[in-house]
């Protein structure tokens, strides 16, 4: 059962990564509120799991032609710098903390996410 | 000599026919080239020319980065909105190059995860698996475009799991 449950939830998270509405922020709540995951556990396991999916959407995406890659040089070079910054950060908090802190994260996103729902 | 000019004609009018399809044919392709063309020049000019674009393009990177790397993940949620407003890419191309942006990025973040040892090999072998299936599906949707539904279920889903971690 939980591991039916581990793919379910899996697939749903790779669903929305696939079509790069982040898959994370899907797959990481459910980890942490059905499963009880530690945080930092869902964190670590979401990760790695998008690195070998995006390889795949990658691929197909090329394909489809719908990669630009103008300009987003800049974005990934300062992304690179920062996103070792965030992960120590991350190690240097408790768990709950960060859960807190990601809570609060998702429901910004997805205030954002109505908002912009609405609009077209 | 009657019948004779007449088949020239026509054949003469065949023959302009065919050019003019052929010619309606380069026009197209020359316009819709132009066009590509325009829109190059006009990305160039606005967006990314002198240090103004290029320190967005910097500062956004370092929201991005910041963000996924604290937090595992969502990365791409913010990549979009931000590729769509500065690249001015269209919905597809800012969905599809999020991906390619948060991979390099994920990377890092990735190995710091494994150095200090925030996984286990069993779920992360199952759910691993469940994401790439899914990711492969999502990936071929794209052609059509999260619909709103989708969207809506999407927003939902995430305000009730923020409310959840937050209590």
């Amino acid at each position: 059962m939980t591991i039916f449950l581990y793919v379910l939830f899996g697939v749903m998270g790779g669903v929305f990564g696939g079509l790069g509405m982040g898959g994370g922020t899907i797959l990481i709540p459910l980890l942490t509120i059905f499963l009880g995951f530690e945080q930092k556990l869902s964190q670590g396991i979401n990760l790695i799991s998008f690195l070998v999916m995006a390889i795949i959407a990658l691929i197909i995406h090329f394909k489809n032609g719908y990669v630009s890659t103008k300009g987003i040089i800049y974005i990934i070079a300062s992304g690179l710098v920062f996103s070792a910054v965030g992960a120590l950060m991350a190690g240097f908090l408790p768990s709950k903390v960060l859960r807190m802190a990601f809570g609060g994260f998702l429901c910004l996103l997805s205030v954002i996410e109505f908002i912009k729902v609405f609009k077209k | 000599m009657k019948t004779e000019s007449h088949v020239n004609s026509t054949s003469a009018v065949k023959l302009s026919k065919a050019i003019l399809k052929n010619d309606i044919k380069i026009f197209r392709a020359w316009t819709s080239h132009l066009g590509t063309c325009y829109h190059f020049v006009k990305l160039k000019k606005n967006k990314l020319s002198g240090w103004k674009g290029k320190c967005t393009l910097i500062l956004s990177g370092a929201v991005i980065g910041l963000l996924n790397g604290f937090f595992g993940g969502g990365g791409g949620m913010v990549c979009v909105p931000i590729l769509e407003k500065v690249l001015s890419l269209d919905q597809k191309h800012s969905h599809a190059t999020a991906i390619a942006v948060i991979f390099p990025i994920s990377l890092i973040s990735a190995f710091i995860y494994i150095f200090k040892g925030y996984l286990e090999t069993f779920p992360l072998c199952v759910v691993g698996a469940g994401v790439v299936v899914g990711g492969v599906i999502g990936s071929f949707a794209l052609k059509f475009l999260p619909p709103k539904a989708l969207r809506i279920i999407f927003a939902l889903i995430m305000l009730a799991g923020g409310i959840k971690l937050l209590l």
